[in-house]
Order: structure tokens, then C-alpha cells, then sequence
């Protein structure tokens, strides 16, 4: 690490792009699948009632996207801080 | 070739290959034994940790699960894989920079504490050997069924295999064992998924097939609907139970996820910190390749099974004239018929069958061997047939009339993935007992040769136990695997996840959530599930499974307020702390 303040910058954006990808985690799983999937079932979705693709097909395809969205963003905050290995 | 030839040349030569590689892989010191020398490329890791991850549960229960339960299933398959966002963002990559071999491990080091460290190896110990009771029994449940030997022979042939490439490898040979499970586990499941979803839907991908349209006219799912309706069940895709409940249920398995320490000792195994991050990405595209396929053959397998067992015109079938599945699985005790109204015609519909399980008579209705089995606790219910979920992925070849080898495949999947988490699991329970009791603990001085001899020795020492706990399953194994969840969510979760994001977080807080989280849990679990606590007593109406969620709460409120009036932790671990935060410099895992 160069210095404290470039590493408590680094750790500040990495806790800012977790908090984004988390919410949209709890949005689409807790609020599409468990909360609204009443209200999203009135929509048809090829051939699934729209709440219930999320809670049994969807969240898991935003899941895969978000971790691979993690993984490319801090390798390239790693790099911009130059932390990486 | 016959059914019987071909499953012992599956299951046989999956066994020859996971034995070849446990030879190739053996292990030479410490570090080889308990994190693989901390050199698996992320994509092996990532396989190896799907493997690890889907247990007997998951590959011959889940389907049957969401296929009974409808929507509500639809908390396991959020909760098993939603994890892993929680993995992936929150522990796996910062738990590699502390670069250490276990969970206690931190949990010790980073509250400087041996009473915290002690807590997390009585957690490690119970979460596992609660898990893999019920692997050794999955295997010894599917040899009896396709290879006709006795459970319990089924479960000493598991144990052997086992013992030999988990003693041998440790982490490194269990790590490249369970690349290989995942190929057969996976082209076990997918390979007979894909046939049933062409069949059905004319679809190959049976994750789009759910979604098509059948001869009638109407979606799967509309059909699924209406025939559920039809037979007294509620819409297959309409919620029964709370949302709360299902609110917390979901979160209580996705922080369990995260906090059983079996998935993440896979993390210590991988060179850098940024492979960690990637190996829980490929983890969980292996993951996802059978999870939403499940919801696919839970639907499939729903309509196929109601279509066959009450006919076209939906009056029921007679029993001359069902297919030789339903007489083999009737056999093997997993479906039961008790003609109750005397029409001479198989028919189903919702409600219980029989009192409980089916309970068998000897022999066959009037003597008569073309007749169904005797049984003798008919419900007073209309419905005359029990189906045991557990038939839906097992059966599923067999009701979609596939060929032979398909059948043999599955068999040797089931095995797999049997086999795959209960060495992940035994090796967890082999180091927190060889590395975080003896060494850390007990006797600090012992060398790394002598270290990786206890190490050895615990390993025995649990697949004895686990071997007889699968041969004498206690009848409360179902009820346990909610304790499992529950204490990784409301302890081991928790912790870990102060121990990373707070620099004041200090032993009292730790130490004190820990305990509330875990006293609390297991009171709410016990009293429910042993002590017979009726349903109009929950909180909240929140089942026992999904306390652990509740417990985790309690844990972070408790530790917040026990720190902020206890003295900050000492400057040298608030430096760790800031130092796990930074991905450069993790090198190898190492021991002191």
C-alpha cells in the first residue's frame, strides 16, 4: 500500500460498489421474488408469471452477473489504487 | 447390456478415477493437507466448490422438493445460491489475504482470543458431522436401490472410498476428486433433464422449456395450475406460506451459505486474492447450471407424474396397467396405493394418503401378485397415493423412458455428489480438531510431520463416526439440517463479517454475539422441532429453519452495544484488520 489515505480511498470505493451491487441483490431477490411477487405475477414473462420467473430462474442469472461485476470492478479499482497482486 | 451391468460400470469406473486421482494427488505437508498448497487454479476451485457445495440434497431431493411445495421452494433455490453474492463480495476475498487454513483461525487470531476461537471449532464440529450424516446415508440409499446391496453396505463401500482419498490427498487430493465428481454429478443431472425437457416441450434448454407452450394450448405452468386445482392442491404457482416467513427463511440460507465454513475453506485454496473473488463466480456458474434447471424437472416431473398416474380422462388408471416404474419404486417402498374407494383404478389427489408413511403388510392385495402391495394405514382422505418427493429426479429417467445408460448415470451423479460433500465436510472436521485444537489450542510445539499425523488420524476418526451415523441415521436428521443453517447464519456469519468491516470490533463484542446469536438459535430450533413448540407459538410466525436470520440480528445488535462500552481491540490487530483490506501482499497461505 502507497499510503494510509490511498489505502482508506481504496477500501471507501470498494465499500461504495458493495453497497450497489447489494441492492441490487435484495431489489431483485427479497423484492421481486418474496415481496412483490404477487403484484409481478399479473405480468406474463415467455410463458412464466413474471414473479415467480425471478424467484425461481431469475434472481439467480442477477446473481451470476453481479458477482462477475464484482470481480471486474475491483480489478480495476485494484489496479487505479495499484493494490493488485 | 442390462441395467445392473451398466450401473456397476458407471459407478465402478467413477470410483477407479477418483481413486487414480487421489494417488496422483497425495498429500506431503500441512499446507498440502489442509489448503491444497494454496496452488488450485480458479476455475478447478470453482468446480470443486460446486461439487462440495451440491450434496445428496440438492442433486436427488431439491427437484422433488419444488415440485411438492410449488412457489415456496422457491426459498432453497434463491437461499443456496444467493450465498454467494454474499461469498463473493463480503468474506472470500479478504479471508485469502489473512491467509490462514481455517475459520477458527481468524476467528482466534482476529479477536486475540482462545475462548473465541474455541467457540467457532465447537460450531465448525457440529455444522459438519450434522451435514454429513446425511451424505453417507444418501449413498448408502442409492446403491441399495440400483446396485441391490444392503444400505448399510452401501454406506461401509462409501466409507472406503472416502477414507482413501481423503486420507491419503487431504485437501489437495478431496480439491481434484471433486473437479472430477462435478463432470459426472452434473452430466448426471442435466443429460436426463434435457431428454424429459425435449419430450415435454420440444425445448432443449429446459430452463426456457418451463416457460413453453404444450399441445393444449396452454403454458406448463397454466397446465400445472389447473391440474393442481383440479386435484384439490393450491395453484402451483401461488405462495402457501407468510411472506415473512419465506423472508426469512431465504436470508437465514443465503448467510448460512456464506458462514459454513466447508465452502469457505475453499477460498484459502486458490493463489491470490483476486482469484478468490473469481473462483466464487465460477463457483456459482457451475452452481447455476443445476439450480435453474431444477425448477424446470420439479415442473416437468409434476405434470408427468399426475398425467400417468390418473390417465387422460383423469379418472385414474388401473393398476395392470401402470408402468413398471410405479411397481419398482412401489418396491422400493417410495410409493404406496390403498384402493379406497374399490374402483380398481390408481388415482391421486392432494392430502395425506396414509397416516405419516405408508406402513406395508406382507405381501400383495389377495395373494395375488399382479395386485399392489398390502398396506395398513390408510388415511380417510380421498387420496389413494403416497409418492415420496425424493422419486422425482431419481424416477425421472425411468417415467420419460430413457434409455439404460441414462438411468446408470444418474446413479453414479448421486454418488458423486453424495461422496464430494461429505469429504469436503470431513476434512473441515480432520483440521479443526489436528490444526485449531491440537496445534493452536493444545500443544503448540508438535512439528508439521506430526501435525499431519493427527491430521490423518482425525480424518479416520470421523468417517467412523459418520459412517455410523449412517448406518444408525438419528431419526432427527431432516430437523438438524435447520441447526446446521442456523448456527453457520447466526454465529460464524456474524463474525466473520465484523471481523472484516469493523476495526473496533473487539473480543467482549465478538465473543458476547456469538453466543446470543447461537443460544438463541438453537433454543428456538430445539423447542420447536424436539419439544414439540405448536405453530401458533412462533414469533412472527418464522419456522425454526429460518430463525437463524433473527439470531444474526441479535448477534450484530448484541456485539455492537458489549463493544462500544468495552476498550477498542489492540493496535496490531486494528493493522491486521486494515492489511486484510488491501489485496496486495497475500502470497501463499501459510501457518504462523
Amino acid at each position: 500500500m502507497s499510503s494510509n489515505s490511498s489505502a482508506q480511498a481504496y477500501w471507501k470505493e470498494n465499500l461504495r460498489i458493495i453497497m450497489t451491487y447489494l441492492a441490487i441483490w435484495f431489489v431483485v431477490s427479497y423484492g421481486c421474488g418474496i415481496l412483490f411477487v404477487d403484484a409481478l405475477d399479473q405480468i406474463q414473462f415467455f410463458g412464466f408469471p413474471l414473479g415467480f420467473w425471478f424467484a425461481q430462474q431469475g434472481s439467480i442469472y442477477v446473481f451470476l452477473g453481479l458477482i462477475w461485476a464484482y470481480v471486474f470492478s475491483m480489478n480495476k479499482l485494484d489496479e487505479k489504487y495499484d493494490v493488485h497482486e | 447390456m442390462s441395467l445392473d451391468l451398466l450401473t456397476y460400470l458407471f459407478i465402478g469406473g467413477s470410483f477407479a478415477l477418483y481413486i487414480g486421482i487421489a494417488i496422483w494427488a497425495r498429500a506431503g505437508s500441512t499446507k498440502e493437507f489442509y489448503v491444497a498448497g494454496g496452488g488450485v487454479p480458479p476455475i478447478a476451485n470453482g468446480m470443486a466448490t460446486a461439487a462440495d457445495w451440491m450434496s445428496a440434497a440438492s442433486f436427488i431431493s431439491l427437484a422433488g422438493i419444488v415440485s411438492f411445495i410449488g412457489r415456496d421452494g422457491t426459498a432453497y433455490l434463491m437461499g443456496w445460491t444467493g450465498g454467494y453474492v454474499l461469498l463473493a463480495m463480503l468474506l472470500a476475498p479478504y479471508l485469502r489475504k489473512f491467509g490462514k487454513f481455517t475459520v477458527p483461525d481468524f476467528v482466534g487470531d482476529r479477536y486475540y482470543s482462545n475462548t473465541a476461537r474455541t467457540i467457532a471449532v465447537i460450531c465448525t464440529i457440529v455444522i459438519s458431522f450434522t451435514y454429513v450424516a446425511g451424505q453417507m446415508r444418501g449413498v448408502g440409499i442409492v446403491f441399495s436401490r440400483y446396485l441391490h446391496v444392503d444400505i448399510n453396505t452401501g454406506v461401509i463401500i462409501g466409507m472406503a472410498i472416502v477414507f482413501f482419498y481423503a486420507v491419503l490427498g487431504g485437501m489437495k487430493g478431496i480439491t481434484y476428486t471433486q473437479v472430477a465428481q462435478y463432470v459426472v454429478l452434473i452430466l448426471a443431472f442435466m443429460v436426463p433433464a434435457i431428454f424429459l425437457s425435449m419430450q415435454v416441450t420440444g425445448h432443449f434448454l429446459p430452463q426456457t422449456g418451463l416457460g413453453a407452450t404444450l399441445e393444449n394450448g396452454k403454458s406448463v405452468l397454466t397446465t400445472l395450475n389447473e391440474l393442481s386445482v383440479e386435484l384439490g392442491f393450491a395453484e402451483y404457482t401461488a405462495g402457501k406460506k407468510t411472506t415473512i416467513d419465506i423472508f426469512f427463511l431465504t436470508a437465514a440460507l443465503m448467510c448460512g451459505t456464506a458462514g459454513l465454513p466447508h465452502v469457505i475453506v475453499r477460498f484459502f485454496t486458490v493463489p491470490r486474492v483476486k482469484d478468490a473473488r473469481l473462483s466464487a463466480g465460477w463457483a456459482l456458474i457451475f452452481i447455476a447450471i443445476l439450480y435453474t434447471t431444477v425448477p424446470a424437472v420439479a415442473g416437468f416431473g409434476r405434470v408427468n407424474l399426475i398425467q400417468t398416474i390418473n390417465g387422460q380422462d383423469k379418472a385414474g388408471v388401473a393398476y395392470a396397467e401402470m408402468p413398471s416404474w410405479f411397481k419398482n419404486w412401489e418396491n422400493a417402498g417410495l410409493i404406496a396405493w390403498n384402493d379406497k374407494n374399490g374402483d380398481g383404478k390408481v388415482h391421486y389427489s392432494a392430502g395425506d394418503a396414509f397416516k405419516g408413511k405408508p406402513a406395508f403388510g406382507d405381501g400383495r392385495v389377495d395373494g395375488n401378485a399382479d395386485m399392489q402391495r398390502i398396506t395398513t394405514n390408510p388415511s380417510d382422505g380421498v387420496n389413494e397415493v403416497y409418492v415420496d418427493r425424493d422419486i422425482m429426479v431419481l424416477a425421472n429417467p425411468e417415467i420419460a423412458q430413457l434409455p439404460n445408460w441414462v438411468i446408470a448415470l444418474v446413479a453414479a451423479g448421486a454418488v458423486a455428489a453424495a461422496l464430494s460433500t461429505a469429504a469436503g465436510l470431513l476434512l473441515v472436521i480432520s483440521t479443526s480438531i489436528s490444526h485449531d485444537l491440537m496445534k493452536k489450542t493444545l500443544n503448540p510445539n508438535i512439528t508439521d510431520k506430526q501435525e499431519l499425523m493427527y491430521a490423518r488420524l482425525a480424518a479416520i476418526v470421523a468417517i467412523l463416526i459418520a459412517g455410523y451415523f449412517g448406518i444408525n441415521p438419528p431419526g432427527f436428521v431432516a430437523q438438524v439440517v435447520a441447526l446446521a443453517f442456523g448456527l453457520a447464519a447466526s454465529s460464524v456469519f456474524p463474525v466473520i463479517i465484523m471481523g472484516i468491516f469493523s476495526t473496533r470490533m473487539n473480543t467482549q463484542g465478538a465473543v458476547s454475539g456469538m453466543l446470543v446469536g447461537l443460544v438463541s438459535t438453537m433454543s428456538y430450533i430445539i423447542y420447536f422441532k424436539f419439544m414439540g413448540g405448536s405453530a401458533d407459538q412462533l414469533i412472527l410466525g418464522i419456522s425454526p429453519e429460518g430463525f437463524g436470520t433473527v439470531g444474526m440480528i441479535l448477534n450484530f445488535i448484541v456485539a455492537y452495544v458489549v463493544s462500544s462500552m468495552t476498550p477498542p481491540p489492540p493496535e496490531e490487530i486494528q493493522h491486521i484488520v486494515e492489511d486484510i483490506r488491501i489485496p496486495r501482499g497475500a502470497g501463499a497461505a501459510h501457518a504462523h
